[in-house]
């Protein structure tokens, strides 16, 4: 249903997409997952026809989003960053002037635009005029012309932003209801929602692709079973050296503790071996003061941060 | 043609939603009236004084009220209008890109033209309801005046203000797209009008460079509406320059694709 192949975006100096390459089948919801200026906005623009591409292509339902613009406008709806509100207009005014300039048949239009208020539960906000809605209102108003005219693709930049829990848990039933039917794409910076709502999540990072998969594989992937948290006083190299001996360690990282001069060593599991007993062994062994040792395990946010951080020490590990 | 009305009916709706448009009317229509009002009373005058002259000389005076008071208010309008349209255009574009409203026009199945005219003809229709009132003062002058005028003066006019307001409103309409800001956009389209009005003051027919720039002025082609009288080569002017700028808001609509988000 969507194609990206190596779509690129500059501007001047900056990169804002660097190649970015996905494809999201019918019926799935993708997640774009991503820090503050990853490029979700700008791949999610050019998908959407605001912004022409540097270089690369994107189809949407066949039709390339540059050279056939119109009828790929015809097929999607889009949520912005920021809802594409009037003020000045009632709800039910807004989302049929919307459904308008989407083409919906007139005869149809009513019926389109109760549907959406239906579903984005604004039935008791109707006649009310725009400027006189809260923010989590407004943002539904926005869900909902993005859904009005049916499209057969929908695509969603950051669409819980400004929304208390509750709405947030409505919101991600309406977009998990709605899958199957129609194509999906949001981005957001909720990690938990990505794991709960998306069939396959994009990472990306500085323009780049990080990582595509569903959530489950990426969390089993650089899971590896466990993940042992050791605080040792001793020299780093040996430290380092004793533990990437031990069977079953698949990754050690050691770093120092700003305030003492103990380290910190973190090793990864391969799949199904416990070895914290081999750890405190190896480490009693060597004569080393052995001040804590606990397991944790990698969530999505483990992942993501690894992914998208230069420099890996900072990643928190959580603990069990 | 159903995205243009769409866009036209949103655009209408929102003048009317907002005390903007209905004090703007109401000021307008009051400074008319007291002009029409002062012109009038001025004509008249001056014809009964020429009257008396041609009592005392004999010789009977020609005067044409109606027309001159017509001709005079004419004049009054397109100062007036001078001021107000770019008020008027001022926030045609430059409100959308600010509210971000833009983002859903550009990625809706509606053409830039589309848009584009469909805000103009909102505009123009704007400028039009607010003379509606303005030929009530003509027309009962027109009635009481003995012999009647030719209607069609009055037609002829009023077909040179509406020209005249719709290319300042396709030029202000265009100045609008240019900016995020509503106060920068009144502020250049009212020096451009003034630009284009001074044309033909500045230039005193000094060969056929001068001779060049007093035909575009935008003013010139104005003066035989005022008068009464349809020039073919006017209607040709203002059609063109209605079209230019329309065309060029077209143009500056989709360069926002390719400016920096």
């Amino acid at each position: 249903m969507i194609e990206v192949q190596d779509l690129t975006k500059t501007y001047g100096d900056v990169t804002a997409v660097d190649h970015v390459s996905f494809t999201a089948n019918k019926g799935e919801i993708l997640g774009f997952l991503g820090p503050n200026g990853a490029g979700k906005t700008t791949t999610m623009r050019i998908l959407t026809g605001y912004m022409p591409a540097t270089s690369g292509t994107a189809k949407i339902a066949g039709f390339d989003v540059f050279g056939d613009s119109l009828d790929v406008r015809r097929h999607i709806g889009y949520l912005p960053e920021s809802p594409p509100l009037y003020p000045d207009m009632t709800v039910e005014d807004y989302l049929d002037f919307v459904a308008r300039i989407k083409n919906v048949p007139s005869e149809k239009r009513a019926d389109h635009v109760t549907d959406a208020i239906r579903k984005t539960s604004l039935e008791d906000r109707r006649t009310q005029l725009i400027k006189r809605l809260s923010r989590g209102y407004r943002q539904r108003v926005g869900i909902a012309q993005a859904l009005v005219h049916d499209p057969d693709v929908i695509i969603l930049d950051e669409p819980t932003v400004g929304l208390d829990p509750k709405q947030i848990i409505e919101v991600r039933h309406l977009i998990k209801g709605l899958a199957g039917n129609h194509t999906i794409i949001l981005s957001t910076h909720i990690l938990p929602e990505v794991s709960m709502t998306c069939d396959r999540v994009v990472i990306i990072n500085k323009g780049k692709i990080a990582a595509v998969d569903t959530p489950q594989n990426l969390t089993s992937q650089l899971k590896g079973g466990q993940k042992i948290r050791v605080e040792v006083n001793a020299p780093e190299d040996a430290l380092r050296q004793a533990l990437t001996q031990i069977p079953g360690a698949s990754r050690v990282d050691v770093e120092q503790i700003p305030a003492g001069g103990n380290l910190i060593a973190t090793v990864e599991t391969t799949q199904g071996s416990d070895i914290r007993s081999e750890i405190a062994a190896k480490i009693v062994q060597n004569g080393w003061p052995l001040l804590e040792l606990r397991g944790v395990s990698l969530s999505l946010e483990d992942i993501f941060l690894q992914l998208t951080t230069d420099d890996s020490t900072h990643a928190e590990a959580i603990p069990v | 043609m159903h995205n243009l009305y769409a866009i036209y009916r949103k655009e209408m709706r929102n003048y009317f939603v907002s005390p903007i448009a209905y004090v703007f009317i109401g000021i307008f229509l009051f400074l008319s009236a007291f002009f029409f009002n002062f012109f009038l009373s001025a004509v008249m005058q001056q014809s009964m004084q020429m009257e008396m002259q041609s009592m005392q000389f004999g010789a009977p005076a020609q005067f044409n009220v109606p027309g001159e008071v017509m001709r005079a208010f004419f004049g009054l309008i397109s100062t007036l209008i001078l001021f107000f349209t770019p008020i008027l255009t001022m926030g045609v574009f430059a409100e959308e890109r600010k509210r971000g409203t833009m983002e859903l026009l550009m990625t809706s199945p509606i053409s830039e033209l589309e848009i584009v005219l469909g805000k103009f003809f909102a505009s123009l229709s704007l400028f039009a309801i607010m003379l509606l009132p303005t030929a009530s003062y003509l027309a009962y002058m027109f009635l009481h005046s003995d012999p009647a005028p030719p209607w069609r003066m009055l037609l002829a006019g009023y077909a040179g203000i509406l020209l005249l307001g719709g290319s300042l409103l396709s030029l202000g309409t265009f100045i609008s797209s240019l900016t995020e800001n509503q106060l920068i956009a009144a502020v250049l389209t009212f020096a451009a009008f003034l630009l284009a009005w001074v044309l033909d003051i500045g230039t005193n027919a000094s060969g056929g460079f001068g001779a060049t720039l007093q035909y575009l002025s935008v003013i010139r082609h104005y003066d035989d509406f005022a008068k009464g009288i349809v020039d073919t080569s006017a209607l040709v002017y203002y059609f063109s320059f209605i079209v230019l700028f329309i065309f060029l808001t077209v143009r500056s609509i989709d360069s926002m694709r390719w400016r920096r988000a």
